[in-house]
């Protein structure tokens, strides 16, 4: 196992390099340095090419990428054009603040779907099943955006059972005081974005527990006198979850990508809330370090699929 | 005489159907067999004439919304139709065993091979953890498997088929049942492996004192371990007898065509003839009259019974119908003799 997890890690070297020089090339494709947002009408151009040729921005490509990513390492990611503020401080906060909604949504995401799934699975074709069904269809055929603003509306304007923006309230103070406040402005966006998530796990664990139902093994181990609950939940449950697991890894990227329009709709101070505002304001430094991180997530979600793949199952450790 | 203990299993008028589109079609249909201890009894016939579905009737593993299951099954005076759940996991696994085709596919790819023939010991005996394992390695040892310690902790996938045979028998041996399954438990496996899996078969029944009831299409494996043969048509026993009786003087034309597609037949000329054509499907399954008739159409419609029934043509030697007496392979020549003259 650690094999397959060590020769994963090496795998990652490379693509950690395709991907910086992909980004590289596309922040050099933007418009902008960071001298355009300061120039000054009584600044002498002359002035302002010295400094650009003082800050190596004549340099060959790829002396500035080794430069770049040398930077990188130190944790700097440049300097926003338009906020004038390094980028890695603009990120940091709010990298917090979507790790925390991400993570309560993975865990709501899960804690609906895997009985759902289970229930349809278990009861195909009954009417759990078609219960089951239904809500899966509604939740993949509604788009997130309305079902969000629909939430907000009703729940935040209406109700006002909800907050309908930020991630914690001003006055809130204590230890305590500060984490409800958080918990307080993240749980209802939190639920709204992980029914919506739902989806795909219903479905993988629905058909998982529907197609492992009829395995041989499953007639074998009723062969053996084990009881039929016991026969589910160790035989074909297990054998059923396989596939959720080796996605988990996917889903904490792929909520990050969602997380844009749910922070957006929710005023939440976040990376994908972020994201947005920097593509509106033209904020290109901004949003060519996101798409770097955003990048690098990923590949670790792919990495941590693997490992939690290898752990799992024993058929693929040998390989 | 026998003991009234001897018999092991009595199975009376079973009919198995299946639910296909809404209505009921008789897979396995008026079944009579008795299984005995010490007996290896062997079911014979073509693909989807109906031996599965005897060996799931008997072990209770069926979809019971879909498949309705009458007639006797008697294990010991206990009618196993019908049986509720929990009373049938206590039979399942202790009392009888089954040991299925594909070895692979048998087992949870998830789970270690020992822990899955532990799993029986821990429904079916009291012992704690460590003696189940010593039981284990026991019965690793028993079915010829090396290094059994090593073995206890493998995977599935990392184990040849004849090993992972062996892991299904194991498994099926655990508890001593007195009946033992095996649907075609060779099938799946290479020519050279399949040797040995049967002489265990045989020795595990020879130390046991069980009964053993193996399904086969290969009239080879049959000729090789079986005491008593039921050869099986469309879902009914058209011939049933001891070995001996079966190879040497088959009676039924359905049991001849089968000695004869056999590979190393040495008989004459007139006796290699093979009957074409396969076996209905369920749905397409005759109701009336004999269900082989139409693959040996040039018998004449009056050498049939109208509702063909077993006959006990000498002591233990049951036949189906009554066109055996009459039959004939066809002849090529008389076919084309036949066709010429209704040219004319
Ligand atoms: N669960 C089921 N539902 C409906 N029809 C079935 C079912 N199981 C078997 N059948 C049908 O019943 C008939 C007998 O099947 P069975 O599996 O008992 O045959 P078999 O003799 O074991 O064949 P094989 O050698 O292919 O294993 C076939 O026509 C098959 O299609
Ligand atoms: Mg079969």
């Amino acid at each position: 196992m650690w094999k397959t997890i060590l020769r994963r890690l090496l795998i990652m070297i490379p693509q950690l390099i395709i991907l910086s020089l992909l980004v590289f090339l596309l922040a050099k494709m933007m418009p902008g340095d960071p001298f355009s947002g300061s120039i000054n009408p009584n600044t002498d151009p002359k002035q302002i090419e010295a400094l650009r040729r003082a800050a190596g921005l004549y340099d060959p490509w790829y002396v500035q990428y080794f430069r770049w990513v040398g930077n990188l390492f130190h944790g700097d990611l440049g300097t926003s054009y338009i906020q004038h503020v390094p980028v890695t401080s603009l990120i940091a906060d709010r990298a917090n603040n979507t790790f925390w909604l991400s993570l309560l949504t993975t865990i709501l995401t899960y804690s609906i779907a895997i009985p759902l799934g289970i229930t349809a699975g278990r009861h195909q074709d009954q009417w759990q099943d078609t219960g089951v069904q239904i809500f899966n269809y509604i939740t993949l055929a509604t788009p997130g955006f309305v079902f969000y603003i629909l939430g907000l509306w009703l729940f935040g304007f209406t109700l006002g059972w909800f907050p309908i923006s930020g991630s914690v309230s001003a006055n809130a103070s204590g230890f305590w005081g500060v984490l409800g406040s958080r918990l307080y402005h993240m749980i209802f966006p939190a639920i709204l974005y992980a029914l919506i998530a739902t989806t795909g796990t219903v479905q993988y664990l629905r058909t998982g527990i529907v197609d492992n139902k009829v395995e041989d093994y499953v007639r074998t181990a009723r062969s053996k006198g084990v009881p039929e609950n016991v026969v589910f939940h160790k035989h074909i449950l297990r054998n059923s979850l396989l596939p959720i697991a080796a996605f988990l890894g996917n889903t904490i990227t792929g909520l990050l990508s969602g997380s844009m329009i749910i922070e957006s709709v929710f005023s939440y101070p976040g990376m994908g809330k972020l994201f947005l505002d920097s593509i509106s304001q033209r904020d290109y430094t901004t949003l060519t370090a996101l798409i770097l991180i955003f990048g690098i997530l990923t590949l670790i979600g792919n990495l941590l699929s693997d490992i939690i793949m290898s752990i799992i199952d024993p058929r693929i450790r040998i390989q | 005489m026998e003991k009234q203990s001897d018999l092991l299993l009595d199975i009376q008028h079973l009919h198995t159907a299946y639910r296909l589109q809404g209505k009921f079609y008789d897979a396995a249909d008026d079944i009579n067999l008795t299984l005995k201890r010490d007996e290896i009894l062997a079911i014979v016939g073509e693909s989807g004439c109906g031996k599965s579905t005897i060996a799931s009737s008997i072990i209770g593993l069926y979809d019971h919304k879909n498949t309705k299951v009458t007639g006797d099954i008697l294990y010991n005076e206990l009618n196993l139709v019908g049986l509720n759940e929990s009373l049938f996991n206590k039979i399942r696994g202790d009392k009888i065993g089954m040991i299925f085709q594909d070895p692979l596919a048998s087992l949870n790819p998830l789970m270690r091979v020992g822990d899955q023939v532990a799993e029986t010991l821990y429904y079916h005996t009291d012992m704690d953890e460590k003696a189940r394992h010593a039981r284990v390695i026991e019965l690793f040892n028993q079915v010829g498997m090396p290094r059994p310690e090593e073995m206890y902790e493998m995977y599935p996938h990392e184990l040849s088929g004849g090993l992972r045979q062996r892991v299904v028998i194991a498994m099926a041996i655990a508890c001593k049942p007195e009946v033992i399954i095996a649907d075609e438990p060779t099938t799946a496996l290479d020519v050279t492996i399949q040797a040995q899996i049967l002489d265990l078969l045989e020795d595990i029944q020879r130390q046991s004192h069980s009964g053993i009831i193996l399904i086969t299409h290969d009239l080879g494996v049959v000729a090789e371990t079986a005491d008593e043969v039921a050869v099986m048509y469309a879902g009914q026993i058209v011939e049933k007898s001891d070995v001996k009786t079966i190879f040497e003087n088959p009676l039924h034309p359905y049991t001849r065509s089968l000695l004869n597609s056999m590979p190393q037949s040495d008989d004459t000329d007139e006796d290699l003839h093979v009957i074409k054509g396969t076996v209905p499907s369920l749905k397409n399954m005759p109701r009336s009259g004999d269900r082989f008739a139409a693959r040996i159409p040039w018998i004449p419609a009056s050498a049939h019974e109208v509702e063909p029934r077993v006959h006990e043509v000498a002591p233990g030697h049951w036949v189906r119908c009554t066109c055996w007496k009459t039959f004939h392979f066809e002849d090529e020549d008389s076919t084309q003799k036949a066709t010429a003259a209704s040219g004319e």
